[in-house]
């Protein structure tokens, strides 16, 4: 017993050592973030000023990144959840070949991607200035993580079979899609969800290379910001990408836990 | 066992009749015929699972197919709910519709799979009512509806469980509600009794069969269990490796099996030759069934030592040996007392030839 008690310390300090490292350059940020002279020290006093001129400055890549996110959440929904029903049900070469397509996105530079992405629709002037650009390249990057997950969730129970029982009762594709599948599949149809709005918001190599002036996100503001302007204003930002962030993530972490605890058993007493 | 007793007045089911008279008259005025014309499956790989085949199931009749795994029973049973595609140049009809290439959801085919395939998404009664709902039946029908199914197999009190909180037997009994609710033209059962213990398989035997009966509907019931079959089925087709062996009903199939399989399936099938057959018996091969089987003292007939004697309750299952090494088993009444060991000798009580005849 000893023996475990000493494993289990020693994996305490060695969580906490590298808790500590990874959170220290955050905390130091945020400090750098609301300290008036950053290269004086917190002995020049804490302000706001900085929070507030990254507001002013940055604020429509916030609400940018928000609605990038949910785009991209509702397009991945709308395409890789039906996608992993089919690859589920039809489990060919064909399907594991299409799969691996999928993944292609995940593998290549997202630098690389975006550069194709400006070869092929770049000159489409429209599209190229429009956050729909933006879109499409969160789409690709993060449709494999909604396909991989929502799988995961259709595996467990014996879904065809449940499937194969509503269409005897005579339900449509459509109609067992949204009653049996998606229910079934919510953990992991969640999973995916949370997933892919984090990459989203957070995602850089792909949206540095498709912004333009006007359609800049979060990342890419707060590169700009490290780049243009003084530490202080830059480490607020992070303090500002912070405060947007955590809630979110905290409540989607909530929601998903509670889902996937709840099984999806209370769902539909529809009689 | 608090299942057992509500499962047994489900048997005794006319107790729900007079209340809800409505549900045991109209699947039967539906009931449809179902005709197999050279129905035949081959898997992508190339195996054949099925031969092709003929097969009619007469309307309001209760068809067993029974056989061992993976002899095609249950890819039959599919094709005809439309859950596997046919080969070509196969044929099914319902009543007077070809129905080969229709998807399963028009078919109008109630099915009770194997493992019963609940949505664990809804209630006892979402189950129940499902079919209704996709069918655009208004709420006030539907709750009605299925307090009639509900009724029909004893489950009212459970209307709002979850799927999870049944027992095996219930599970089962929600099972056939969801499949009679949409009053289909054709009730199909897969293994409907498998997945259950051997003691509420005996009882939910026979109060599925005095269901079927009430409810009139054509029905098709997979199983591999001669006694579920016998009991299940007006008649019963026997299946072996992909084709049809004998159909007929239980006594036909019993008394004159077209095949040493069908009498082997059906029951034990003994069968004994050589020297000593030819001299008492004076046939080449003596086949028989264990009940048929007289043990005397040694001295008379063919001489056998006890193997090995089983008491069984109602009778005495005895192993026997004769002395050139052939094994059988004879069936004796409980009082029987012969003992391992012991010889005895081993006599036929004579059957009418009409009645049976069992192939050599």
């Amino acid at each position: 017993m000893t023996h475990s008690r000493f494993d289990t310390r020693l994996g305490l300090a060695v969580t906490l050592a590298v808790t500590a490292f990874l959170i220290g350059p955050v905390l130091l940020s945020v400090s750098a973030g609301l300290t008036r002279n950053y290269f004086v020290g917190l002995d020049s006093g804490l302000t706001l000023k900085w929070v507030a001129q990254v507001w002013e400055l940055y604020a429509d890549t916030i609400w940018r990144s928000y609605a990038v996110a949910l785009i991209t959440l509702g397009v991945t929904l709308a395409i890789g959840v039906p996608a992993a029903w089919v690859l589920t049900l039809y489990p060919g070469r064909l399907a594991r070949l299409l799969e691996e397509l999928l993944t292609l996105p995940v593998a290549v530079p997202g630098l690389a991607t975006a550069l194709a992405l400006i070869v092929s629709w770049g000159s489409v002037g429209w599209l190229r200035s429009s956050v729909a650009f933006i879109v499409i390249g969160h789409v690709l990057f993060t449709l494999p993580f909604m396909v991989r997950a929502a799988r995961a969730g259709m595996q467990g129970s014996d879904l065809r079979t449940l499937d194969e029982a509503a269409a005897t009762l005579g339900a449509s594709h459509r109609q067992r899609f949204f009653d049996i599948v998606v229910p079934a599949a919510r953990s992991g149809i969640v999973t995916g969800a949370l997933t892919v709005v984090t990459l989203s918001i957070g995602e850089f190599n792909l949206t540095w290379l498709l912004h333009t002036p006007l359609t800049k996100t979060l990342p890419v503001g707060l590169a700009d910001s490290y780049a243009s302007m003084r530490l202080e204003v830059a480490s607020a930002y992070t303090l500002v990408f912070l405060l947007m962030l955590l809630p979110l993530m905290i409540g989607l972490q909530w929601f998903a836990a509670r889902s996937t605890r709840s099984g999806g058993l209370s769902l539909g007493a529809s009689t | 066992m608090n299942i057992a007793t509500p499962a047994r007045s489900m048997a005794s089911g006319t107790t729900g009749a007079p209340r809800h008279p409505s549900t045991a008259k109209t699947p039967t005025a539906t009931a449809l015929a179902i005709r197999l014309t050279r129905c035949a499956k081959t898997w992508p790989d190339g195996t054949r699972a099925l031969e092709p085949l003929d097969l009619e199931v007469q309307a309001g009749e209760t068809l067993a197919l029974l056989g061992p795994s993976g002899c095609g029973k249950t890819t039959l049973l599919r094709m005809i709910c439309g859950l596997e595609q046919a080969d070509d140049g196969s044929r099914i009809d319902f009543g007077d519709t070809d129905v080969t290439r229709v998807a399963p959801e028009a078919r109008g085919v109630g099915v009770v799979f194997q493992g019963y395939a609940l949505f664990p998404n809804m209630s006892v009664a979402g189950n129940v009512g499902y079919g209704l709902k996709i069918r655009g039946v208004d709420a006030a029908t539907r709750r009605r509806r299925v307090s009639e199914m509900l009724a029909l197999v004893e489950l009212e009190a459970l209307a709002e469980r979850r799927i999870d909180q049944l027992s095996g037997g219930q599970r089962q009994r929600v099972a056939l509600a969801r499949a009679i609710a949409i009053e289909p033209r054709v009730l199909l059962l897969d293994e409907p009794l498998t997945a259950l213990d051997a003691r509420l398989r005996q009882q939910l035997r026979v109060d599925l069969a005095a269901l079927l009966r009430r409810l009139g509907i054509t029905c098709v019931i997979v199983t591999h269990d001669q006694e579920e079959a016998m009991m299940l089925g007006d008649r019963v087709a026997v299946m072996s490796a992909g084709r049809l062996e004998q159909l007929g009903t239980p006594e036909t199939l019993y008394r004159q099996p077209a095949s040493p399989f069908v009498a082997d399936f059906l029951g034990t099938l003994c069968r004994l030759q050589g020297e000593a057959v030819r001299h008492h018996h004076g046939v080449d091969t003596l086949t028989f069934r264990p009940h048929e089987v007289r043990l005397d003292a040694p001295g008379s007939g063919l001489e056998a030592r006890i193997e090995a004697r089983f008491f069984l309750g109602s009778h005495v299952r005895f192993e026997l040996r004769l002395d050139d090494g052939q094994r059988c088993t004879a069936l004796a009444t409980a009082s029987a007392g012969w003992q391992p060991g012991e010889r005895v000798g081993i006599s036929l009580i004579p059957t009418p030839p009409a009645q049976e005849t069992l192939p050599c």
